[in-house]
């Protein structure tokens, strides 16, 4: 096992920022990331001549259209932001790995205030381009991935699926005891004016719901959205930020794989899964907060399907709330970015209309899917 | 049915090509027998970089399976099945592929399968029939 340095205990966040967030804003996806930057700098106390450092994934080098709204150059250029530091890239141990690169930064004492940021504007690029599909072919880039999927047909929605059908086989779970991950998104992005989708949904909508690769139904797929969420990640000494206000890391799982993450993260604290008061899980599908839930141990393995039935446990009020915001089902495609803002607003007690009572210690973040995958274990 | 063609490279070629007489053949490490899908010049097992494509008998089982029904390819026109078949050579062996010959909601996890082939321009696309 690795010495734990403590790297986090050397960093916190300390100030989080959104953009206007929603379907086909029609915005320059620079203005959003601006907004969203000049927010999150002016909520940690500090002024844009603070920030020293930049972090982002993809970065704005690779991408579907739409996918990324602004990389690093593009920040510096916007804000007149001089950097000590930056990073910016898709090769990342989830998107929340870009969040990960910043505390080893600040850490290593490269700089003391890191910008970190997300910038999506896929709605608005899909509807200059076409369909979706259409949106996706325009790609030009060929990844080596790709001609591994393209001559059978498979697209993004195909892994979810094969990942959800081979689960409901090991699990014995069925497609009503996994709706509940569609159904508390909905119920929790009611009250939040910045979700996509804030209209009722019942059980009978989701398991009426067309089927977009089976069992994966349209409810299980995440929406594309416009929007930005940045987050500063700081030396946990610096003298001008508001510590009280501050949310501390209490551990970071990088690790290749969700099973390697979690165990990395839970490795590096003395805090243990019954200590989670909020789980704000990734779920571009919703089959993966049930693949987080188990591999973070909140709940036993193949047990989340019946651990989630009903939707009691994982409601405002459970025992282990999750996608308080509507996350990303409801709320839209923030790609891991979403999670970790909600997460520090119920762990400062602002979220309003969706709050946990009393007020959340501790949330877990995860991100990614797959080998691609990353977890914080954060505290007020 | 149209398949997107995938491109023919020194690294792939072997396995794309592999169909024209009706046989798989996937790369094998010479030094230590560990077969790797996708083909790579390095073994990850033994880091030996003798690897040469071998025939395998084309059989496996069904580990996930999906039906699709969404039109990702114009070419192909949805609902078809995608499935990971592991094939029978190797555990954890597995190959995103489709399944052919019944009705999609008949595909079961651990039915086994056979391959066959469909052309795709100069390619000879792997898949399963049950």
């Amino acid at each position: 096992m690795i010495e734990n340095p403590m790297l986090e205990k050397k960093v916190v966040i300390s100030g989080v920022g959104r953009s206007d967030m929603g379907r086909r804003l029609r915005r320059d996806p620079w203005l959003l990331t601006a907004q969203a930057a000049l927010a999150a700098i002016a909520d940690a106390g500090l002024t844009p001549e603070d920030i020293d450092g930049l972090s982002t994934y993809p970065g704005a080098s690779w991408s579907t259209p739409g996918i990324t709204g602004a990389g690093v150059d593009d920040v510096k250029a916007l804000l007149g932001i001089k950097t000590r530091w930056h990073t910016g890239g898709g090769e990342l141990p989830g998107q929340l790995g870009s969040i990960v690169n910043a505390t080893l930064a600040v850490a290593g004492g490269l700089c003391e205030h890191v910008l970190c940021f997300r910038t999506v504007w896929e709605s608005t690029a899909q509807e200059q381009i076409g369909s979706r599909s259409e949106t996706l072919r325009s790609v030009t880039t060929v990844r080596e991935f790709d001609q591994w999927t393209k001559p059978f047909g498979a697209g993004y929605s195909t892994f979810g699926a094969l990942t959800m059908q081979r689960y409901m086989h090991e699990s014995g779970s069925t497609r009503e005891q996994l709706a509940q991950i569609a159904l508390t998104a909905r119920a929790n992005a009611a009250s939040n004016p910045a979700a996509v989708y804030r209209s009722p949904m019942t059980m009978d909508d989701y398991m009426g719901a067309r089927m977009i690769s089976d069992p994966l139904c349209l409810y299980d797929c995440d929406t594309p959205m416009d929007g930005s969420v940045a987050i500063v990640i700081s030396r946990a000494d610096s003298a001008r930020i508001d510590r009280k206000r501050a949310i501390s890391f209490q551990a970071i799982g990088s690790a290749t794989g969700l099973e390697a993450s979690a165990e990395m993260m839970w490795g590096r604290t003395d805090l243990k899964p019954a200590d989670v008061d909020l789980a704000e899980l990734y779920d571009g599908f919703s089959i993966l907060a049930v693949r987080w839930m188990e591999a973070l141990s909140l709940c036993p393995r193949n047990e989340g399907g019946r651990f989630i039935e009903g939707g009691s446990r994982i409601a405002i009020g459970g025992e282990l709330p999750i996608s308080t915001g509507g996350g990303q089902l409801s709320g839209g495609r923030m790609h891991g970015y979403g999670a970790l803002h909600q997460a520090c607003r119920q762990l400062r007690g602002e979220a309003e209309g969706v709050q946990i009572e009393p007020r959340p210690q501790v949330a877990v973040v995860s991100s990614g899917a797959e080998s691609f995958s990353s977890c914080l274990l954060l505290s007020r | 049915m149209e398949r997107t063609a995938p491109p023919l490279t020194e690294r792939t070629e072997g396995f794309w090509r592999s169909g024209a007489d009706g046989v798989l053949r996937i790369a094998r490490c010479q030094a230590c027998g560990w077969r790797l899908q996708p083909p790579r010049p390095v073994c990850p097992k033994c880091r030996g970089m003798d690897i040469r494509f071998e025939p395998v008998s084309g059989d496996g089982v069904v580990h996930a399976w999906t039906i699709n029904r969404y039109a990702w390819n114009p070419g192909m026109p949805p609902p078809y099945v995608l499935a990971h078949v592991e094939l029978v050579e190797q555990p954890g062996l597995m190959l995103l592929s489709n399944i052919i010959g019944c009705a999609p909601e008949d595909v079961r996890v651990g039915m086994p399968v056979h391959v066959t082939f469909e052309q795709a321009g100069e390619a000879w696309i792997p898949v399963f029939s049950a």
